[in-house]
């Protein structure tokens, strides 16, 4: 048997089963240097798989565990829309990794080293699950098996800040609740159609339409939306990526929630489909919800006086424009919503790292921090300029691609609101986030530094990842052609074409 | 319509359960209520799954040693994957044929055959062995050859089937009363009346039925995920109690309140 026949699987086995020796190894470099390995050959592989994908006619890879058939066993069906999120998750990983070794060390200490190299490989592997399944229920394990490690890896925040405890249980509060609801939906779908298989449950749901599939269908996408933070219901969001270890929020915030957004992606396009006459309405409700939550999380994001409280907010805004793009239920609505999923993370990722390497350096993430920051640290502040850039949407940077193709999808899907209102929402949103980018760019740019000591000097290590993450908006700007053309194939392979 | 509500006792169990869960997370200001009320609402969700699986008069799906082991070796996968079919319990009728020909649908040959396929890959290697100790080896239906046979062999004379199914949920026949007990049993029933061959669907040899197992393994894996998410959030609990102090809400989030806005009189945020 070749190796290569058990791609599909690799990027979720190799993370899960690395992860418990990871409590084993000294603490320090070696643990340090197993979960970096670990995460590269895990982008290795989802890369290679994202390549097999591409690659092959049908855009879908298929995978039976255990050798079962579907719909019978567990069935692995990566199509392309998964395999790009399932390399975008471990090559956010794999940049993390490198970064997370100095900032851990100042964040949590040497102590929780091995406990946190183990729950960010775990957390991981189970993201990684949940791009690549095809089975309904085996959802929500993944989901939960990344969550779980996620409400650690937030708690341990705590040495800097104990609030990252009460938004530890919050945030694992509301995603059990959310857990919860989507088992609830997936129970009442298979009481309907006596089947947990994506496609399988497709077939079976195609021309059904009664109460049990409706409320089904509702739990689901709530208890994924919690999941998401879709507008009304990020409460847990912006608490639990302020107080968490930098390196987590930069990893939460560029992966979880994208995953989150993938799943949602997948059960509204490939379980239930244009089939189902109950989604236009509940599309309707993306729509108006997305609007919302672009432009009220943006205007609280302006008053945020913590940095990382502010981008927190303007991830709740800018999951809106993904769901904006999903509701328009087009194939470059979808498009565009996975082209911005994408960009987003990169941009988050950078912007997360730059905040992060404040912290190590000055020692907090309060806006005060940022003062005279151009001078003191110039490569820092420019890092975050050029994320900030992308994620205002300024031309030549990742964000102008993804907001480009969204508002050229608005003006082309025929919409229950006028597309002109959703284009101006769309830059309202955008001037807001200037606004909130701004504010920091003048405390770095314009304040004059505070007569304290010298920052300490961020490594090597933390900068290095930062300006790839950087350079990676600038290039996709520049470049925005391949990604755009995946994201285009990903959702003609969705099946969304057929709305 | 009360014989309509009380029928579905168990749905009711179930919604008073998931409201009362929910009603205490929201509503208690103490972590640990918080999380006892998580426990009672995931809980109703297990009451939930284990109703799915129920089959009236079903018992275990574990085989019985000394009965015939080529039809129980099948039994409990079809069970598995058929029966829930039948659970249309709201808007269609169990005796619309097209849905009952739907349900009917992971039984056909070609897709049988892929099953034989791929269990075949699966089976252990003791041919005989299996039949041996028929309690030992759900996996190894495809290799009593005789077991794929009279599962889907269409010419099987229903005459013997018929008179194995007897002491079954006979009373279940009626569509639409039978829903809260042995959806699955009504089902298979209303099939077995059709004359299909899916008589052994819904594992009624001689006279034993099971129970399909499939949502009794979804809501274990369900209850493991529970006990962790409970495990973490008492450990959290136990970690605010030494960084706070307590664990009531309101006063957790006035000394948050309190770290972010400044104390009247004291110097704002401590970053500054």
């Amino acid at each position: 048997m070749n190796i290569t026949d058990h791609l599909p699987v690799l990027p979720v086995v190799i993370p899960l089963v690395s992860a418990p020796l990871a409590i084993f190894l000294p603490k320090g470099q070696w643990v340090w240097g197993w979960a970096t390995l670990i995460s590269w050959v895990t982008f290795a592989a989802a890369v290679a798989l994202l390549l097999t994908v591409n690659a092959s006619s049908a855009g879908v890879v298929e995978y039976d565990l255990g050798d079962w058939p579907s719909p019978l066993g567990i069935v692995y069906r990566i199509d392309l829309l998964g395999a790009l999120v399932m390399a975008l998750v471990a090559g956010m990983a794999a940049v993390i990794f490198p970064y997370a070794r100095f900032s851990i060390e100042r964040e949590i200490g040497s102590e929780q080293n091995n406990a946190f190299y183990a729950l960010f490989l775990i957390s991981l592997a189970g993201l990684e699950g949940v791009t690549a399944t095809g089975d309904a229920f085996n959802v929500f394990v993944f989901l939960e098996i990344s969550s779980l490690s996620t409400y650690a890896l937030v708690a341990m925040g705590a040495r800097l800040d104990r609030r990252a405890l009460t938004a530890a249980f919050t945030y694992l509060v509301l995603g059990t609740i959310g857990a919860t609801f989507f088992v609830i939906g997936l129970g009442l779908l298979y009481q309907a159609t006596g089947t947990l298989n994506m496609l399988d449950l497709h077939d079976r749901l195609s021309g059904l339409d009664n109460k049990v599939v409706r409320a089904g269908f509702a739990f689901i996408v709530t208890g994924l939306g919690l999941k998401v933070a879709m507008f009304p219901l990020h409460r847990w969001m912006p608490d639990a990526y302020t107080y968490a270890p930098s390196a987590v929020s930069a990893f939460l915030a560029s992966t979880a929630t994208k995953v989150a957004v993938y799943a949602m992606l997948r059960f509204i396009f490939t379980v239930f489909g244009p089939t189902f006459p109950f989604l236009i309405v509940a599309l309707d409700f993306f729509m108006v919800l997305g609007l919302i939550g672009m432009v009220v999380a943006s205007l609280i994001a302006v008053f945020r006086d913590d940095v990382k409280q502010m981008l927190a907010f303007s991830s709740v805004a800018q999951l809106g424009y993904m769901l904006l793009g999903i509701s328009f239920a087009t194939v470059d609505g979808v498009a565009a919503a996975a082209t911005h999923l994408f960009n987003h993370a990169l941009m988050k990722a950078a912007l997360f790292m730059a905040v992060g390497a404040v912290v190590y350096a000055i020692g907090s993430h309060q806006i005060v921090a940022f003062r005279g920051l151009g001078k003191r640290m110039p490569v820092t502040a420019a890092c975050f300029i050029i994320a900030g850039l992308s994620l205002v949407g300024v031309p030549f940077t990742a964000g102008f691609i993804s907001k480009y193709v969204l508002i050229q999808a608005a003006f082309e899907a025929t919409l229950s609101l006028p597309s002109i209102i959703i284009v101006a929402l769309i830059v309202l949103s955008s001037l807001l986030a200037v606004a909130y980018i701004g504010r920091v760019a003048y405390e770095m740019y314009l304040s004059d530094p505070p007569a304290v000591a010298k920052p300490v000097r961020v490594p090597l290590l933390m900068v290095v990842p930062m300006v790839v993450m950087a350079l990676a908006n600038i290039y996709i700007g520049m470049d925005g052609e391949g990604i755009v053309n995946l994201t285009r194939r990903a959702a003609e392979i969705l099946n969304v074409g057929a709305f | 319509m009360i014989e309509f509500i009380l029928a579905r006792y168990n749905y009711w169990i179930v919604i008073l359960l998931m409201m009362t869960g929910l009603y205490i997370v929201f509503s208690r200001g103490n972590l640990v209520k918080t999380i006892i009320g998580l426990n009672i609402f995931q809980t109703s969700v297990f009451f939930l799954y284990i109703t799915m699986g129920k089959i009236i008069g079903g018992t275990a799906p574990i085989l019985v040693a000394g009965e015939d082991e080529e039809a129980h070796a099948a039994a409990p996968h079809d069970g598995a994957h058929v029966s829930p079919a039948a659970d249309h319990e709201t808007g269609v009728s169990l005796a619309d044929p097209s849905s009952a020909a739907h349900s009917a649908e992971p039984l056909s040959a070609d897709e049988a055959a892929a099953y034989v396929e791929g269990g075949k890959a699966n089976a252990l290697p003791d041919h005989g062995g299996a039949a041996e100790h028929p309690g030992q080896d759900l996996h190894s239906l495809p290799e009593v050859e005789g077991a794929s046979n009279t599962l889907f062999d269409p010419n099987l004379p229903s005459s013997a089937s018929t008179a194995t199914f007897s002491g079954s949920p006979a009373p279940d026949l009626e569509p639409g009363i039978d829903v809260v007990v042995g959806h699955s049993g009504g089902m298979a029933a209303a099939e077995h009346g059709q004359g299909t061959v899916v008589d052994a669907v819904t594992g009624a040899i001689n006279g034993t039925i099971y129970s399909n197992p499939l949502p009794h393994v979804l809501i274990l894996t369900a209850i493991v995920v529970g006990v962790a998410t409970t495990a973490v959030g008492l450990a959290l609990a136990i970690r605010i109690r030494e960084a706070y102090g307590t664990i009531e809400e309101d006063a957790l989030e006035q000394m948050n309140n309190e770290a972010e806005f400044g104390r009247r009189g004291e110097p704002g945020r401590a970053a500054s």
